[in-house]
């Protein structure tokens, strides 16, 4: 970001929740004179700081943003500067051609084809709270029929299983066959195109139709942001967009907390695409994550939905009865992403080690299957359902969370409770303090949960690693002894897991085979530390990075090293490389770039992948290979060394020349040309359009949120049609414009707070500087409701009421949209019943509504009411 | 004397993080409002209210927005003690207990201090308090400590955009000048130092970059020493001189008080 010439902060309050990361936005604006732009609901202390404000409605960003691809698309500068022109042609699927069943929201007033009922899951698990789905069929590319059999070897077909062929390597011990052939069975024919992109089905000209409706007028309708100030922030990003200069976007979870927030994050995307700033110094969509190390624990996963390195998580719900299934339905054979079975393999080999063998298919049998959305409303839905027995908290606060009545409820419905923090948090003491239980409502007595609490380390007392927003490693030393008992979650989790795998020793159950053959060797190389049983961050570091299987003291100097032979082991091959040999621990690297030369500081800490800071840098160059102007210079093909060079490490094969053709028949990037940067995409190409992937429709289409004080006058669809809905007579929702909750509410955090408040609420120095509770509103509705600046006042929503102090502010502003004002009102979420600072919990207000791809919560926009209390 | 020594800040790059209270607060162990149990101020997002003897940085929030919206700011600016070169609260101690350092900075050595409040009321801009765990008058030492250790003050470390800056007095002014300058050309004509000037109580060794007048930033258009104002005949010198004593005295039986558990 201190490389981009503009950089657009939406979805994201940067300067008050990534204080530390704003440096470099405000680096870039002193040092070059860089704009800052805010689009946001409420004048922020990034507003403060930014060169243009823009108010916008909550959940109103799609509406946003097609306005300014409307705009860009249809400037005579984008549609004549030979870079737009050359860019959006080549490195992205604009020219391809798309299904011809397919039809657009313009077609069927707002919704896709392939609308269909939900099939529901397993019955087992009647939690997913499907609604709609689509079937992505008619989203497809248009191939060409002719060539469909003849790319496909016919031994390829027949090689499925791993098994089944015998070789043996130069000592004459049997090497497993390759899973190759069987990805190169999957190969479909050639996509069509249209380069001149004219033709009507091709994905430029339906994008165009998508978003001809996004205008001006319309953005201020119903945004309600001024058109004046939105033809300002679109003419500022199209200015400062080019081969010369680059714009960046920063968002954060105010995008993501909506029923379309990867719908939102995708629109944004799109229009970096088009304006050709992907992959380029200065340019991108920066997802600023919410907490420390939350990027680490989506790689090394936490997600239930994925394992290790983003591969997805093997399902019942699919076909992935065996390895090989799941490698044919999850495989894309081109690009990249056919290397995942060396990546699968290696990873399954770091689970069981020597117990995987490919007789029994790397232990892919031992391995969990998912049932359906695991996700944390969908678990909470399930606890209150009575399904779920007991629960571990470690760094959560589920009593102040979403419908927070509702998933205390639930809680109460544990047999057992395990709660790991720093203090007695809300959810440690939900059965005695909280607000149900303070007015007698529910009797301690009557709770059968058994509650255990541990105490839990602060930071600065463990070694490991913080994983940033960059995807950079940056290993911590230990600083100081923990108190008392207090243990690190790693600690606690290699106990657990220990002890798990003694009571299943003798169990003869097939079920418990993972256990019983799952590898568990991270014992702490100082007595010290062994003795307190705290496991090695190093060991698992290493398991991380991948070595040898015949040779563990060899560790993998690259993912590139994997095979899908059961030679290499490797927990997360987007960490391989992280940890190259025994001495060269490279997260804990502080070495910065001399001052004033340009380069990736590539000395300090390690970024996943391969150690590139910026991903897909090949986009850096043009179709030629050479930089787009020497401002942007990042990553060439150096004609001379025959391979690509620059200040990063290039995000491509490095011998892969930019005239490369692809060969027929090849599988991985000999698919692809040497013009092709997302190598991650099966052709290769940045998507305008997204034929798969995606579970709520191939484009971004403003849909409005759940819970909204108005009706989408876009469209004649209200909401996204495929919104995942927990009902729950706890969980009710407010209609379209209902009178009742008339004013549009939004959530967030403030610098002075950290999440739940589980690390600020009980430190003085923090509850000194935001004491209390509150709700900000303009004056103009304070005066309509007759309330002054510090009264209480109650909110309520359809779930709950609470109360909070009134603070009366001109940085909050009553939105006209057409001839009607809508009142946006705001309130940080972080207090609770617990601490040194209380206050109701605002997560009380917010219901059990989810985005269908990520089933994320809707936070960020939802109606309420609001009286003087 | 090690050249002088100080705080340019910036306050156009300013997000009020209040980083600089908090690592004010942690390297010098001042206590917290109320033991932390404050109360909303109301004021915007200032809750700390003002500089006092247990609050050496204090982060103040302007909201100037017309009522239709088409114009706003939100003006944000950490203050702190100026270290003025003519210092009021120096010249008017009578214990002897403040103190210029070798770095050009202004010091009041907590245990020479009688907490008789001179410093308090003679303190142009109301920088100085009596910390009431120490019972004696306290403001920001711009880490005295820290300093001597060869390092920079917690706050300008702490600082994630550079709002606060600190070095020798001279590199300073030129720095600022030249973000003056810049800020003038990208069409902020309102942009200004405070305090850079020796026409203010010689110069302030903590200046700062505003964006309006001062009075906005709760600051005095011009500052004055309050003896230059006192053009007092010796019989009013005399009553001051007892009026100072009376209140030593009670201080101290005030601070004996404090102190007795």
């Amino acid at each position: 970001m201190a490389d981009s010439d503009c950089i657009v902060v939406m979805g994201s309050n940067m300067a008050e929740n990534h204080p530390v990361a704003f440096r470099w936005p405000m680096k870039a604006k002193v040092e070059h004179g860089a704009k800052i732009i805010h689009i946001d609901p409420r004048f922020t202390r990034t507003s403060a700081v930014a060169d243009i404000y823009a108010p916008v409605r909550a959940g109103s960003d799609i509406a946003f943003l097609g306005g300014v691809i409307n705009y860009v698309i249809n400037n005579e500068r984008w549609k004549t500067d030979p870079f737009f022109k050359t860019w959006v042609a080549s490195y992205t699927n604009a020219a391809t051609i798309i299904n011809e069943d397919f039809k657009d929201t313009e077609d069927l007033n707002g919704v896709f084809s392939g609308l269909v009922q939900s099939k529901g899951g397993v019955p087992e698990w009647p939690f997913n709270a499907i609604t709609n789905q689509y079937d992505s069929a008619s989203w497809q590319y248009s191939r060409v029929k002719a060539v469909a059999a003849a790319a496909v070897p016919e031994a390829a077909k027949t090689a499925a299983a791993p098994a089944a062929a015998a070789k043996t390597d130069a000592a004459g011990k049997p090497v497993p066959p390759s899973f190759a052939p069987l990805i190169q069975a999957q190969l479909k024919p050639p996509v069509e195109k249209d380069p001149t992109l004219q033709n009507p089905r091709c994905v430029f000209q339906i994008l165009k139709r998508h978003f001809s409706r996004y205008t001006p007028e319309m953005v201020e309708q119903n945004t309600g942001c001024p058109k004046e100030t939105f033809l300002k922030v679109a003419e500022t990003i199209l200015a400062n967009s080019g081969a010369e200069r680059t714009v960046s976007f920063a968002y954060a979870v105010a995008w993501t907390q909506h029923t379309y927030g990867v719908q939102i994050i995708g629109c944004c995307a799109m229009l970096q695409l088009l304006l050709g700033n992907v992959g380029r110094p200065g340019a991108g969509v920066m997802a600023l994550r919410g907490h420390a190390s939350i990027q680490g624990s989506t790689d090394v996963p936490t997600l239930y939905h994925s394992i290790q390195g983003y591969m997805p998580a093997p399902t019942a719900l699919k076909k992935h009865d065996t390895l090989a299934d799941y490698f044919v339905a999850e495989t894309p054979p081109t690009g990249y992403f056919a290397n995942m079975p060396k990546f699968m393999v290696s990873y399954l080999k770091s689970v069981y080690g020597d117990k995987a063998t490919p007789e029994n298919q790397y232990g892919y049998d031992w391995h969990p299957k998912i049932l359906g959305d695991h996700s944390h409303m969908a678990m909470f839905a399930a606890m209150n359902a009575g399904k779920v027995k007991g629960m571990v908290l470690v760094g959560q606060n589920p009593a102040t969370s979403l419908n927070a009545r509702l998933e205390r409820a639930a809680m109460r419905k544990l047999e057992w409770l395990v709660v790991k923090d720093n203090w007695l948090t809300e959810s440690a003491t939900y059965w005695k303090a909280a607000p149900e239980v303070k007015n007698g409502e529910v009797k301690p007595a009557d709770i059968k949960t058994e509650v255990f609490f541990l105490p839990a380390t602060q930071v600065g007392e463990i070694d490991g690693t913080f994983t940033n927003t960059q995807r950079m490693l940056q290993f911590h030393h230990k600083a100081a002894e923990a108190p008392g008992d207090c243990r690190s979650d790693t600690w606690f989790s290699y106990e657990l897991g220990k002890r798990l795998k003694k009571l299943y020793a003798n169990s003869t159950l097939p079920r418990d085979e993972g256990w019983k053959n799952m590898t568990w060797d991270y014992e702490h190389e100082n007595a010290d530390e062994r003795k307190k049983g705290e496991p090695s961050a190093l060991k698992i570091n290493k398991e991380l990075n991948g070595f040898f299987t015949d040779d563990p003291s060899r560790h993998c100097v690259g993912f590139a090293e994997l095979k899908d032979d059961g030679s290499t082991t490797c927990a997360s091959w987007i960490y391989s490389g992280m940890y190259p040999g025994p001495d060269k621990y490279l997260p804990d690297r502080r070495t910065p770039d001399p001052p004033g030369k340009p380069g990736a500081q590539l000395q300090w800490g390690w970024a996943w992948p391969a150690n590139r800071r910026i991903m897909y840098n090949r986009a850096s160059a043009d179709l030629e290979g050479k930089p787009w102007s020497e401002r942007k210079k990042w990553v060439w093909w150096d004609a001379e060394a025959k391979k690509w060079v620059g200040y990063d490490v290039p995000d491509y094969i490095v011998t892969k020349p930019p005239d490369d053709k692809p060969k027929p028949g090849a599988i991985g990037m000999d698919a692809l040309p040497g013009t092709a940067p997302f190598i991650m995409r099966a052709d290769g190409l940045g998507w305008l359009f997204a034929p798969a992937g995606m579970l709520d429709g191939p484009l971004p289409t403003h849909y409005e949120p759940v819970e909204s004080p108005v009706k989408n006058q876009l469209y004649q669809q209200q909401a996204s049609p495929v919104i995942k809905y927990w009902k729950d007579s706890g969980n009710p929702l407010a209609q379209p414009g209902d009178p009742k909750f008339p004013y549009a509410l939004t959530t967030y955090r403030l610098t002075e707070h950290y999440l739940a408040g589980g690390m600020s609420r009980w430190l003085p120095w923090l509850t000194e500087l935001q004491p209390e509770l509150f709700i900000e509103i303009s004056p103009e509705l304070a005066q309509e409701k007759g309330i002054k600046n510090l009264d209480w006042v109650k909110i309520s929503s359809p779930r709950a009421q609470i109360k909070a102090k009134a603070l009366v502010t001109k940085r909050m502003r009553p939105f006209k949209m057409g001839d009607k004002v809508v009142h946006q009102v705001g309130m940080p979420w972080h207090w609770g019943y617990e601490g040194l600072s209380t206050g109701d919990v605002v997560n009380e207000l917010t219901s059990l509504v989810g985005d269908p791809n990520v089933s994320m919560h809707e936070g960020k926009a939802f109606v309420c009411n609001v009286e003087k209390a | 004397m090690a050249e002088p020594m100080g705080f340019y800040t910036d306050t156009t790059v300013c997000i009020g993080c209040k980083a600089c209270e908090v690592a004010c607060k942690e390297w010098n162990q001042l206590p917290s409002t109320n033991g932390g149990r404050n109360t909303l101020s109301g004021n915007s997002y200032d809750n700390t209210r003002s500089l006092d003897g247990i609050h050496w940085r204090h982060v103040k929030f302007v909201e100037q927005f017309t009522d239709d919206r088409k114009d706003g700011r939100w003006l944000l600016m950490s203050d702190v003690c100026k270290h003025c070169v003519q210092a009021a609260c120096l010249e008017v101690c009578p214990t002897g207990a403040i103190i210029r350092t070798e770095f050009d900075t202004v010091v009041i050595q907590s245990d020479a201090c009688n907490g008789c409040r001179d410093c308090i009321s003679a303190c142009p801009f109301g920088v100085i308090d009596i910390n009431p765990a120490s019972g004696t008058a306290q403001k920001c030492t711009l880490c005295y400590d820290r300093l001597q250790a060869g390092m920079q003050p917690a706050c300008s470390q702490a600082c994630p955009t550079q709002s606060i800056q600190f070095g020798t007095i001279r590199e300073l002014k030129e720095r600022a000048q030249k973000r003056v300058a810049q800020l003038q050309q990208l069409g902020e004509k309102r942009a200004y130092l405070y305090g850079a000037d020796e026409k203010m109580l010689g110069g302030l060794n903590s200046f700062y970059l505003l964006v309006d007048k001062p009075e906005v930033y709760g600051l005095p258009p011009d500052p004055k020493m309050p003896t230059r104002n006192l053009k007092a005949g010796t019989w009013f010198s005399a009553l001051g001189a007892v009026l100072v004593g009376l209140m030593g005295v009670i201080s101290f039986r005030n601070r004996g008080a404090e102190e007795r558990p």
